[in-house]
Order: C-alpha cells, then sequence, then structure tokens
C-alpha cells in the first residue's frame, strides 16, 4: 500500500496549493513543501529493505483478467530516481517560492509543479507498464502546463506545445513498443518482462519493439534528431527547467533505457541505435552550447549533451558503463540542478542572462559565484568534484570500446569532453569573471537565503561526493546499479588510475583544449556566425503547420456550424446502419399474440397521434406548439396506466406540468413566433428524412413487440426478491431505490447539478449589461387586469396544505404501491409552483424559509448517508435493511433504510425543480414587470 | 393494440426529428421533448405491453416488467433537467445575441475558432 501512497500522495497533494494560498505564498509553498517531504519519508522508511537487496512490491487489483492492475514496485533504480525526484523537487519548492513574483499566480504553478511530480514518481514505481505508460503521458501534459506557465508569454506557449507535440509523440510510439513487449512475454507486469531476456530478444518482434520504445525514450531524454524541443522549453520559468531538465522529465527516458537495460540491452541493434544517438547527442549539443550567449540556453544544450553521454553509456551495453551512467546521473542532477538555479538567480538580480551583457558577477554577487564556481567546475570534469569522477569513468569506457573503428569513441568522446570543458568555463568566465561592469540592466547583489539555500545545498553535495564518493555515493550506485544490470554491483570510485589509464590523457587533452577555444572563443565565434545552420524550429513549424492546417479543414468541413446540416448526416447514417443491418436480417413478422384494441385508448390514441402530426405545421405560432407537445406529454400518461406502469403515470404527468410551466416561463423572454425561413423544398426534405426515421423506428418497436425477448430477462429476480430482498411491494420503487440505488444516486446528482447550471447561467445573464438592455426592452405583454386575481390566490393557498399531505402520501406509500420519492418530489413542487403564479414570485420568496441549494444540498447528503451507513455494519455501500414496528394506536408498518434514500431523492428532486423555475423567475423580474409584495394587486381602501 | 403504439412511437420519431431540423431555438427543443416522448415509450414498451399486469407484489400475477419502468421513471426526470437546462442557453443565447437563430453564422463561426 505505501508505495502507491507515495505516488498517489503528491496527485493528492496538487489539491492543496490552490486552498492554501488564500493563507499566503509561504503557507502555500510550506503545505507543497509538506506533500512532498511526507513522500520522501515514506520512501525513506522503505529505504533500507531496498538497500538490503529486497524489492518492495504493492499490489492492487483492478482487471487482472485485462492485464490492468496498479501494481508498483521498488528497487535500487526506483530508490534512485524517486530520491532524486522528490529531493530535489523538495528543493525547487523552497527556490520557487522565492523566485517567482508577487504577480505570477503560485497556488497554480503548485499544482502544476506536484501533478508533475506524481507523474514522474509514478513512472519509476510503476511495476505495469501500462501503468507506467499513463504516468508517462501523463508527464507529458503535466509539463505541459509548466513550460506554458507564463502564459502571456509566446515564446512560453510555444515551447510548451513543441515539448508536448515532441514527448508527446514519442510516447505513443512507446506505447505501441510496450504493448509489442507485453505481447511477446504474454504479461504487462515489469517485474515478470524483465525475466525474460532471451524471449524477448528471439523475438521477430524485438527490433520493432526496441525502435518504439526508443523512440519514446530519446524524445522524452531529447537525444538527437529530437533534441530541439529542450532549449525551447526554456521559455519556463526558471524552477521548473531546474526541475524538469535536471532530475526529472528529461531524465525518464534514461530511466526507461535503464529500466529496460536488462532486456533490450546487449544486443548489436541496441549498441549501434543507442550509443550511436548518444554520442552524436553529446559532441553536437556541447558544440551548440559552447556558443549560446543565453545562460539557459548554454545549460539547456549542455543537459542535452549530458543526456547523449548517459545514454551512450547505457548503449554500451556492459555492465560497468551502465554503472558509470547511474553515477553520471546522480552527479549530473546535483550540478545541473544548481547552475540552473543560480542562472535563476542572475537572472532575478540582473534583470537579463544574456552573457554579453554580464561579466564581473564575482565580486557583485560573492555567494553566487562561489556555487557556481563549485557546480560549473563540475560540469566541466575538474577534480576532485564529483562530474570529475564519472567523466573519468566515461572516458575510460569509451576508450575501451569499439566503434567503427577501436580509437573512433575515445576520440569523439575526449572531443565532446573539451567541448563541455570550453562552455563550462565560458559560463563562468564571461558570466563572473572580468571588470564589474556599470551598464547592468539592474544593479547585481547577492539574493537572500532562501533563493541561495537549495543551489548551495546542492553545490555542497557536489563537493562532498567529489571528495569521499565511496562514502556518499558508492551505496546508492551499487544498489541503483545492481536493479539496472539484474547483477551484484560493487562500485569502486576512485580520483586516480595510475599513469597508463587512457582516461588521465584523455581528461587532459580535454581541458587543454577547453581551454584553448575559450582563449579562441572570438575567432571561433565569427567563424560560427559565419556557417549557416538548420534552425529546428524552422523545420518543427513546417512540418506542423501544414498538419495543422489539414486537420482544421476537415474539421471545418464536416461541421460549418450549421446545426441541421449535421443532424440531417447523422440521422441519414444511422438510418443508412439500421437498413444495412434490416436488409440482412430476416423480415418476418412476429408471433407473439397481441393485445386487442380497446375503444378507449383508441381515442387517447388518436387525439395523442392528431396533436403530433399537427404540431410541424403550427409551430410557428410557439404558444399553440407548446400547448399541443403539452397535449401529447400529458396523453402519454394514460397510457402509461393502461399497460401497467402507474408509477410512469404519475411521473409522467406531473414531469409535464413542471415541463410545460418551465416553457410557458421561457418562452416570456423569446419571440412569441418563428419566421418563416426555410424553403418549401427543405421542408419537404427534412419531412421525408424525418419520416425514415419514424417508420424506422416505429418499425423496430413493431418487431420487438411482436417478438418475446431474446434473452430471458433478469426481471424475474427483482420481482421475487423485491418483498424479501428490499422489503417492498411496489418492484419498480424497490429498483430504483434498493437493487439499483447507485445509478438512481447519479441520476438525483444529474438533476442537482443541472440546477445548478441553470442557477448558475441565470445568474451570468444577470449580470451582463447586454442583457440587461435586451431585457428591459422586451416587449410588453398585454396583461390582464388583475395579475394576481383573488379567487386562484385564495384557492391555491387552501390547496397548499392538502398537496402536501398528497405528497407526504405518496413518499410514504412508494416502497409498497404506486409512489415514492420522484413523484412526491414533484407533487411539491408543483404546490408551490402554484403560490409563485398565484401570489407572484416576490410574495411567494420572501415567505420562502428553505434555500432551494440547500435542499439540493440536503437530498444528496442524506441519499449519501443513506449509502455510507451499512458500511458502519460491515455491508456494502447502499446495502438496505428493514423492520416492522408496532406502534400504537398505528397499525403495524414497516420501516426501511431504502425510505430514508428515498427522502434524499424527494428533496434533491423538489430544489433542482424550484432552482431551475426560481432562477428563470429572477430574470423575468428584469423585463420591467413590477414587483408585488402583497398578494393582491388589488388596492386596499379604493 | 401493438400496431397502435409502434404507431405512436414512430410518428413521435418523426415530428421530433422535424422540429429539431428547424432553424430556431424554441422549435428544436420542442423536437428534442418529442423525441424524449418517443425515446421514453420505445424503452418501456421493451418490456412489452401487457394490461393489468402492475409490478405491485401481492396482487394477482401475472406482473409487468418492472426494469424497463425503472429506467423510464429516473429518464423522464432526467429529460426534464435537460430541457430545462438547454432553455436555459437558448434564453442565454437569445438574449445576448440578439436572436434565436442555431445555426452559427459566417461572422459568428470566426469568433467560434
Amino acid at each position: 500500500m505505501s508505495l502507491a501512497l507515495i505516488a498517489a500522495l503528491p496527485f493528492l497533494g496538487a489539491l492543496l496549493p490552490g486552498l492554501m494560498i488564500r493563507a499566503g505564498r509561504t503557507a502555500c509553498a510550506t503545505a507543497t513543501g509538506a506533500v512532498t517531504a511526507l513522500a520522501l519519508f515514506l520512501l525513506a522508511l522503505q529505504a533500507p529493505a531496498v538497500l538490503r537487496g529486497e524489492v518492495v512490491q504493492t499490489r492492487i487489483d483492478w482487471l487482472p483478467a485485462l492485464g490492468l492492475n496498479a501494481t508498483f514496485f521498488l528497487d535500487g533504480l526506483g530508490l534512485l530516481f524517486a530520491g532524486l525526484i522528490l529531493g530535489i523537487g523538495l528543493l525547487i519548492i523552497l527556490y520557487a517560492r522565492f523566485y517567482l513574483s508577487k504577480s505570477d499566480p503560485m497556488g497554480q504553478f503548485y499544482t502544476y509543479l506536484l501533478l508533475f511530480q506524481g507523474a514522474m514518481v509514478g513512472i519509476v514505481l510503476s511495476d505495469n507498464i501500462l501503468l507506467l505508460l499513463i504516468f508517462w503521458e501523463l508527464t507529458s501534459l503535466s509539463s505541459f502546463l509548466l513550460i506554458g506557465y507564463w502564459k502571456h508569454l509566446p515564446e512560453g506557449r510555444q515551447g510548451a506545445r513543441m515539448a508536448l507535440a515532441v514527448t508527446g509523440g514519442g510516447g505513443l510510439a512507446m506505447i505501441a513498443g510496450m504493448l509489442i513487449l507485453g505481447n511477446i512475454v504474454g504479461s504487462y507486469d515489469l517485474t515478470v518482462i524483465l525475466e525474460n531476456k532471451d524471449l524477448i530478444q528471439a523475438s521477430d518482434w524485438y527490433l520493432p519493439a526496441l525502435i518504439l520504445i526508443l523512440l519514446g525514450a530519446f524524445t522524452k531524454s531529447a537525444q538527437f534528431p529530437f533534441h530541439f524541443w529542450l532549449p525551447h522549453a526554456m521559455a519556463a520559468p526558471t524552477p521548473v527547467s531546474a526541475y524538469l531538465h535536471s532530475a526529472t522529465m528529461v531524465k525518464a527516458g534514461l530511466f526507461l533505457m535503464a529500466r529496460m537495460w536488462p532486456v533490450l540491452a546487449g544486443t548489436p541493434e541496441w549498441f549501434w541505435i543507442v550509443s550511436t544517438a548518444g554520442l552524436v547527442t553529446m559532441v553536437m549539443a556541447a558544440k551548440i552550447a559552447f556558443f549560446k550567449d543565453d545562460l539557459k540556453a548554454l545549460l539547456a544544450f549542455s543537459t542535452v549533451s549530458h543526456l547523449g553521454l548517459i545514454t551512450m553509456l547505457l548503449g554500451f551495453g556492459t555492465k560497468a558503463a551502465a554503472t558509470v551512467a547511474v553515477f553520471h546521473i546522480i552527479n549530473h542532477a546535483t550540478f545541473k540542478a544548481a547552475l540552473f538555479m543560480s542562472a535563476g538567480i542572475v537572472d532575478h538580480e540582473a534583470h537579463t542572462r544574456d552573457l554579453r551583457r554580464l561579466g564581473g558577477l564575482r565580486t557583485l554577487m560573492p555567494i553566487t559565484f562561489g556555487i557556481v564556481v563549485l557546480a560549473s567546475l563540475s560540469m566541466a570534469g575538474i577534480p576532485p568534484l564529483n562530474g570529475f569522477l564519472s567523466k573519468e569513468l566515461m572516458l575510460e569506457e569509451a576508450a575501451h570500446t569499439t566503434w567503427i573503428t577501436p580509437w573512433a569513441m575515445g576520440l569523439l568522446a575526449t572531443i565532446g569532453a573539451m567541448f563541455s570543458v570550453a562552455y563550462s568555463f565560458r559560463f563562468l568566465a564571461h558570466g563572473f569573471l572580468g571588470p564589474v561592469r556599470d551598464d547592468y540592466p539592474h544593479k547585481p547583489h547577492d539574493p537572500g537565503f532562501g533563493l541561495w539555500a537549495a543551489p548551495g545545498l546542492l553545490a555542497a553535495l557536489v563537493v562532498i561526493i567529489g571528495l569521499v564518493p565511496m562514502a556518499t555515493a558508492a551505496w546508492l550506485v551499487d544498489v541503483a546499479a545492481s536493479a539496472v544490470t539484474g547483477e551484484a554491483v560493487h562500485v569502486h570510485i576512485s580520483h586516480w588510475h595510475g599513469l597508463y589509464a587512457p582516461a588521465l590523457w584523455m581528461s587532459l587533452a580535454a581541458i587543454g583544449g577547453g581551454l584553448v577555444m575559450l582563449g579562441a572563443y572570438p575567432r571561433l565565434r565569427a567563424m560560427w556566425d559565419a556557417t549557416p545552420r538548420p534552425e529546428a524550429k524552422r523545420i518543427f513549424d513546417g512540418i506542423v503547420e501544414p498538419l495543422a492546417a489539414l486537420s482544421r479543414s476537415v474539421t471545418e468541413g464536416l461541421h460549418n456550424g450549421g446545426f441541421a446540416r449535421s443532424l440531417v448526416l447523422a440521422v441519414l447514417a444511422i438510418a443508412g446502419a439500421a437498413y444495412w443491418a434490416f436488409d440482412g436480417g430476416s423480415h418476418l413478422a412476429g408471433s407473439r399474440p397481441t393485445l386487442p384494441v380497446t375503444p378507449v385508448t383508441a381515442i387517447v390514441w388518436a387525439v395523442m397521434v392528431i396533436a403530433a402530426l399537427v404540431t410541424p405545421f403550427l409551430h410557428r405560432n410557439r404558444l399553440v406548439a407548446l400547448i399541443l407537445t403539452g397535449v401529447v406529454g400529458l396523453l402519454i400518461a394514460p397510457l402509461f396506466m393502461l399497460f401497467s406502469a402507474p408509477d410512469l403515470a404519475l411521473t409522467q404527468l406531473s414531469v409535464e406540468v413542471v415541463t410545460i410551466l418551465l416553457m410557458l416561463l421561457a418562452l416570456h423572454f423569446l419571440p412569441k413566433e418563428t419566421p418563416v425561413e426555410s424553403t418549401v423544398p427543405r421542408r419537404l426534405r427534412d419531412a421525408g428524412i424525418a419520416g425514415i426515421a419514424g417508420i424506422g423506428i416505429g418499425g423496430l418497436a413493431y418487431a420487438m413487440m411482436t417478438r418475446g425477448p431474446a434473452f430471458d430477462p433478469i426481471s424475474h429476480f427483482h420481482l421475487a426478491q423485491s418483498k424479501p430482498g428490499a422489503g417492498g411491494t411496489n418492484a419498480v420503487n424497490t429498483i430504483i431505490v434498493d437493487f439499483r440505488g447507485y445509478d438512481t444516486f447519479g441520476e438525483i446528482i444529474v438533476l442537482g447539478i443541472a440546477a445548478l447550471v441553470i442557477f448558475a447561467l441565470s445568474r451570468t445573464l444577470l449580470h451582463d449589461a447586454t442583457v440587461n438592455r435586451r431585457l428591459a426592452a422586451q416587449p410588453r405583454q398585454a396583461e390582464s387586469g388583475d395579475r394576481h386575481p383573488m379567487m386562484l390566490v385564495v384557492s391555491t393557498r387552501l390547496l397548499l396544505p392538502m398537496a402536501m399531505m398528497v405528497g407526504v402520501y405518496i413518499y410514504l406509500r412508494g416502497h409498497n404501491l404506486p409512489g415514492g420519492g420522484f413523484v412526491a418530489g414533484l407533487v411539491f413542487a408543483i404546490a408551490y409552483l402554484m403560490q409563485y403564479m398565484a401570489s407572484g414570485y416576490d410574495w411567494s420568496h420572501a415567505r420562502q424559509r428553505y434555500d432551494h441549494h440547500a435542499l439540493i444540498g440536503w437530498g444528496v447528503l442524506i441519499a449519501s448517508l443513506a449509502g455510507i451507513g451499512p458500511w458502519f455494519l460491515g455491508l456494502p455501500f447502499l446495502t438496505s435493511g428493514y423492520e416492522y414496528v408496532h406502534l400504537w394506536p398505528l397499525e403495524e408498518f414497516e420501516v426501511a433504510t431504502a425510505a430514508i434514500f428515498d427522502l434524499g431523492v424527494f428533496l434533491c428532486v423538489l430544489g433542482a425543480i424550484l432552482l431551475a423555475l426560481a432562477s428563470l423567475s429572477r430574470l423575468a423580474l428584469r423585463t420591467g414587470e413590477g414587483a408585488n409584495t402583497r398578494a393582491y394587486d388589488i388596492e386596499e381602501g379604493t | 393494440m401493438e400496431l397502435l403504439v409502434a404507431i405512436a412511437i414512430g410518428t413521435l420519431t418523426a415530428v421530433g426529428i422535424y422540429m429539431t431540423l428547424r432553424l430556431r431555438t424554441f422549435p428544436v427543443i420542442l423536437g428534442l421533448t418529442f423525441l424524449s416522448y418517443a425515446v421514453n415509450l420505445f424503452l418501456f414498451v421493451s418490456g412489452r405491453l401487457t394490461l393489468n399486469a402492475a409490478p405491485i407484489i401481492g396482487t394477482p400475477e401475472p406482473y409487468a416488467d418492472p426494469l424497463p419502468q425503472a429506467l423510464v421513471l429516473t429518464a423522464i426526470v432526467i429529460s426534464f433537467g435537460m430541457t430545462a437546462v438547454i432553455m436555459i442557453m437558448a434564453i442565454g443565447g437569445y438574449l445576448s445575441a440578439g436572436h434565436d437563430r442555431i445555426d452559427l453564422d459566417a461572422a459568428e463561426d470566426g469568433d467560434a475558432k
């Protein structure tokens, strides 16, 4: 359970920042930090077992038959990554608190951050690959929100879109690859897949699966040729860049390659694809980084380069190289996060990140300078810092790897390292050394402790890991590398490998070459500026724009804003499909005996059908159309009654009354006539389409009614269990409140939401100036002399208590006889509506003691309580019970918990109907109709 | 009797579809109401027609199928909710746009993008 909780905590916690921001920015950051810290604490509790070599597992079965289970596992690799994600996440939360300005919506930022964090933790803890894929896509989505956080900047939006398109597209490829993998092994559990190396590598589908999965990993980790999105994602606020590009997002691709390493690595295909992509990325990105003037762009390309380095090491496919890769993941996270945060500090203080406008910050920002020196020298690979240790090991591995020729890999790796030294030194030299200038956009000085605390801590780690790697990092590398390689790894990290180690000389060459490059920077820069280069963004836009145009033309071709046109197409398509099915089946008449026609039914039927048929001819007078609709609706009730459905008859009758009232009220605001707009051919066409659909549906209904059911109905169960199981004799009511209580629960909530939507919409309309002007300008209807006739007022008031009694009676008998909460709610609603009609809105509203919203709320609450109640007895949601009670002087009667549920239904229906109609009435008051405060219009004494 | 009910369902469907193909909001909403009647009746008759067989336990058998009845009962109430929501949308549309046409004009189409 605990692993699932670690993954779920950030998602649950994502609700907090939005609430806590009301208590201030510090409270918001503290709450966010507390969530992450708690998750980190839970992870730490699991750490001892993992360090002993155990694999911690959590399993929640969901759909085992489909292989869909929420399974999590934690091994060394998961521990390393989860630790990095949560640990650096904590530092980022602290940093962001002081980085974001007052105008930035901080609650939103922390919510996005936690969502992203949860998705990342989910990836590294998932055992089920389908679950992993879901988290994978969630990182793409949540990083989109983070990168585009500054919505007002076009670069932010474009960068976010590009990142989403590239990583999301790669994610789709990866889904296919993972499904192939799951299919080969016959299981979607990672732990099972990882044990089937031979099966997977022998499969014909190995190469397609490998390529698809690598597409996902390469796009996420910005490997060549998908590297271009990462620098554009730098438009994000610096805390986001520091988080996404040091420890998390881009490392997800590396994580996946490391995770799949035991089954995918070791083949020539893996070696050539992965190590080549890594090598090219490393060298190319390092070269570009050297020529970037924006601190964050430089760091972005440096990140791409380091990701390439790690990818290359994983591509070698040897245990030693994989171990170095793991070690470099740790080191890169520490120094790169520190550097990103420092770049953010410079930007924050000097208001620019452009190296051409900086320089001399050494004396102005000594603390930041100290952090940057340590981190950038580590990035350059200068002893004794931690970056040196892993870079030295990398060069050693490269020197012993044959790629095309025995020496090519070593040479290119050295060149990559040289560029890396060069841009690291340039970052330091052009940003911080040199003379103090007097033309900074803003006079820089060191920030407060809050801002430099996080990078400072990371810089300290850079030094500590660098000085005593065996004590601080080796244990973590051991356990993570063991998990990657599937064999026990005991790493030995040291600073000195002897004079004969090729890495020593490669390192020296790289440092020397890097210093020369820095010295020759102006000349190299002139050459660089003179060479034409492909612009990735332009190519990307060139591909995306035609695609977008294509999809736009398809969408607009299908939907041009014409409602009727879409509807005609839909009706014809459905009719065509139905005809196709009909044409393939038998057309024999059913053999079920039919019922004889009785005179009363024939009359009801004839009136109903005639009323329906004349509606299309008379519909331009809207009042007439409404009356005809009401006639049809009311006549359906006796049909229900006749065919043994008294409950439906009651409901139909009362709903019809309410519906017609609502429409009458609505007609008050709308034009009273429908103008003639469509041509005769068009009307004939519509009639033809309607006729086809009518004949089809009518024929289908006839065919159905003249046949017995194809399968035995399940209703025998409901009829048999109605009394013994639910304690009621009305089988329809017991289905509603008991057997299918869950459905009903959902339905009353939907009804409540519908009423709230109506309320909200009418409120919005009330606050709209145009709407108010149009309302006031509504043509006044000819009014009757007495808007509130005394006869009506008196009779409705007399009727009110009686109507309520009827409602209560219908509610109480509902469990055993036709009736129940739905009908009772409707009857009550009609009783109240009569008061509104007779005595006016204001008079009635002033006497209303219970808020309509509260009625809905109470209804849902009571229904929920009836549902939750059984939990305390250890029974499932909405289990009902009943008891017979004898209470003198009453007859023995039955008390069922389902009645409590039905009370909830009653209140919700009542509240929803009253709220809907009251909302419309409030609009009506704006039409200039005089509000009445008394029940009668007749002035007393006149 | 089955034939009469089938004709009624067909008629309600045809009228409903004809009305929803009109160009103004009010007839379209009336059309949807007709369609709701048709659909509810159709669902109801899937339990087949029976006379004097209300599903009240204790009365003489046989009983009508109670399940379609329960489904249709809630459907009737939900139809009301739906009608009410589109009604307020129609009113809002009319009051803000100044007309109650249901198709988007070319100019409005541009805004909607």
